[in-house]
């Protein structure tokens, strides 16, 4: 396959979908599948048939659409009808109204536009959109061009600087700058290279990774590609959590596509350029994620980190040059390579381009997966995106960024969304996650919680991490059941300031921060937890008053 | 043939698909696993052997992951996610309440081997919190009256088909 192939399969896709007045998009993502998406996509297929519509109106399996409280989630082409909760027996009303009538069903619309108003979807331009099982679709979107004006255009080196002048940040969670990155393993002289696709979204509480890959699995393999090209690689691993069966099938189902056509295996687009890629599996364990221990994995072996240097980009697997990038990332790759590292920087902060993708949960109107600007602030996230709390509860802290991320109150929901200002109030952007607790929820507990989770997550390799967590852990068990004593918390501070400067990786340099941002915003309640004997949420003191959540 | 002969047949096909290789001992112990089910000592010994490794090798990676379990499954098995979202949202009274309800520990089984109680760390369904996996069914917006009724709806069912 060569630019005018796929030229052409483009331009047929293309007249191929207009032919066809309706569209509807039926999400099959891990959100809706669990109520009943697929029999909602087999009754739309039936109800085509039986009304007689299928020449006008085509039915499609896409990825999400982001509303993921709603689901069965379906949108229907054009305007962009977005129906709510679909069930199989409220189909035929919906096609026999929408497309036969041409009249929108509006009971079942789902009327929220301010959910969608202050997003700007980038990376998950496809997602709802296209069908994730068909190559044409992506091709059709553009797909696969950028890869082209890599390849035939391009040179390695003008790639990178591409990547460099867009200002792209590591999605994964640091924020390293990837074209710096790129161009640290492009000019590492060992050979073979890798790249290494981080999908090992361990996070509780985190889905934007894997519902990019079930929306949009192409756009990952087409950055990876890209990111071979550039930095000299021939091989590719994306790192997948086992936990997320439709991802891999997805991931599995656009390899094999795109190895059939050509777009993977050897003389790429009739080039000399070669790119094989390969899934490699999670089985459970957080610590993965983490640069070094990922390539331990993938390598077969305990997924223990090890220190740095040396980097990744001069000896990653099997000691050889290896570019690890969250698959976040390198889906951005294909669009800024298209329309410019000028026109990224358009988006978001000056010093912070581009758009985010979380995962919007816990006590809030509308969770979902959203992607943002940089530079957004938490407050509209919540408030304008999320709709606020339900059931008349009040805010009382939002935490943003995994286990390790912060706890944050109401008094810094000003705060932008950028790694920086994240950092200034005591979190982290992590991989994406955002969980929203109210008045129920106590944070004591919710320390208790995330350090149980980083207690059970760490490796064990350095002490302070595997020794100190537990000694902390004992002290929230005493706060909790009534046993507290005042220098508890100054023994919490210390111990942490030790996780955090004597751990080797960032599962223990970060694991302490739910502690220290409880401390630093709700001290009133460890106190109250102390002194009082009292859990104002009534969570702790479970053997007292045999509450709990 | 007998069901083990099968499965080692099965097995040996996955060994020599990866070439023997020890860097792909995780998928060769994700096949294993889907094969037999769980992954006993003379199994990972098995491994060891086909692959070359020290068995203190395999055993040591397979502990390390929680996805890979050493002890039989029961015959169903109800998962409770202990994601933030989850826990957030109240899974850990839903995990209470079936550990009362079926008199079983969350990690084991039930005497009888029908049923396991296994815990896990956010399978991603999080907007639909909390979420319960029941064999292959996964159960949004649970609740633990809802969860106790399917439990027993599937071992009912079990009972059935043994008669």
């Amino acid at each position: 396959m060569n630019l005018n192939d796929i030229q052409r399969v483009a331009e047929e896709e293309n007249e191929f979908q207009r032919a066809y007045k309706y569209r509807i998009n039926v999400c099959c993502s891990s959100g809706c599948v669990p109520f009943g998406a697929f029999k909602v996509l087999k009754a739309f297929e039936d109800a085509v048939k039986e009304f007689g519509v299928e020449n006008i109106c085509k039915v499609a399996r896409t990825g999400c659409v982001g509303t993921c409280s709603v689901g069965p989630a379906v949108l229907v082409d054009p305007g962009e009808y977005l129906y709510q909760s679909v069930t199989p027996e409220n189909v035929r009303e919906i096609v026999q109204s929408h497309i036969v009538s041409g009249v929108p069903v509006k009971k079942y619309l789902y009327v929220n536009e301010s959910y969608f108003r202050k997003q700007q979807r980038l990376v998950l331009r496809n997602a709802g959109k296209i069908d994730p099982t068909r190559i044409q679709d992506y091709i059709s979107t553009g797909g696969y061009f950028a890869l082209a004006k890599c390849l035939l255009i391009m040179t390695p080196q003008g790639v990178i600087q591409e990547i460099v002048s867009s200002g792209l940040r590591g999605r994964g969670g640091a924020g390293f700058p990837v074209g710096q990155k790129w161009s640290l393993v492009a000019r590492a002289s060992n050979t073979p290279k890798y790249i290494v696709a981080n999908l090992d979204e361990g996070d509780p509480g985190v889905f934007a990774n894997r519902t990019l890959a079930e929306a949009d699995p192409h756009a990952i393999i087409e950055g990876m590609i890209i990111a071979g090209y550039a930095i000299g690689a021939q091989k590719g691993y994306v790192y997948i959590r086992s936990e997320y069966p439709l991802a891999i099938e997805a991931l599995q189902k656009a390899i094999a596509q795109a190895k059939e056509i050509n777009l993977l295996g050897d003389n790429i687009l009739g080039t000399q350029h070669k790119f094989d890629l390969e899934l490699r599996f999670g089985a459970g364990a957080f610590v993965a994620g983490e640069e070094t221990a990922i390539l331990m994995s993938v390598e077969g072996r305990r997924a223990q980190p090890r220190p740095r240097p040396p980097y990744p980009a001069n000896q990653g697997l099997w000691n050889n040059p290896t570019l690890i990038q969250n698959v976040e990332s390198l889906a951005n790759a294909p669009f800024i390579i298209l329309n410019g590292g000028t026109w990224f920087k358009s988006f978001g902060l000056p010093n912070c381009t581009g758009t985010k993708c979380f995962s919007l949960t816990g006590e809030i109107n509308n969770p979902g997966l959203i992607e943002v600007p940089m530079g957004i602030t938490l407050r509209e996230i919540i408030y304008d995106i999320g709709g606020g709390i339900p059931n008349g509860k009040k805010f009382k802290a939002v935490l943003v960024g995994g286990p390790s991320g912060g706890c944050l109150p109401e008094s810094v929901l000003e705060a932008q969304i950028d790694y920086d200002s994240l950092k200034s109030v005591g979190a982290i952007m992590g991989s994406g996650g955002i969980v929203v607790l109210n008045e129920d929820s106590c944070m004591v507990d919710t320390a208790r919680y995330f350090t149980d989770f980083c207690i059970e997550e760490s490796c064990g390799k350095c002490t302070p991490c595997r020794a100190g967590l537990a000694r902390v852990k004992e002290i929230f068990d005493k706060i909790t059941t009534g046993e507290g004593e005042l220098n508890n918390i100054d023994i919490l501070e210390e111990a942490s300031e030790y996780i955090i400067n004597a751990s080797l990786c960032g599962l223990g340099q970060t694991a302490p921060n739910p502690i220290l941002t409880t401390l630093r915003y709700f001290r009133e309640e460890y106190l109250e937890h102390i002194v009082n004997k009292k859990c104002k949420a009534g969570v702790c003191f479970r053997h007292e008053n045999g509450g709990g959540k | 043939m007998t069901t083990n002969d099968i499965r080692r047949t099965r097995l040996e096909k996955v060994l020599k698909n990866h070439n023997y290789q020890e860097s792909a001992l995780l998928e060769i112990l994700h096949s294993a696993q889907g094969i037999y089910g769980y992954l006993d000592r003379n199994l990972l010994m098995d491994i060891a052997g086909s692959l070359n490794l020290p068995p203190s090798h395999v055993y040591g990676v397979t502990t390390f992951y929680s996805f890979f379990k050493m002890r039989k499954p029961g015959q169903h098995i109800i998962t409770a996610c202990l994601g933030t979202a989850c826990y957030v949202k109240g899974v850990e009274q839903i995990v209470v309440a079936i550990e009362k309800e079926f008199n079983l520990k969350r990690g084991g089984s039930t005497a009888d081997g029908k049923l396991s109680l296994l815990c896990t760390r956010c399978i991603g369904a999080c907007a639909m919190a909390p979420v319960v996996v029941l064999d292959d069914q996964v159960i949004g917006k649970a609740t633990k009256e809802l969860v106790i009724e399917k439990i027993r709806n599937v071992l009912e069912g079990v009972k059935d088909e043994s008669e």
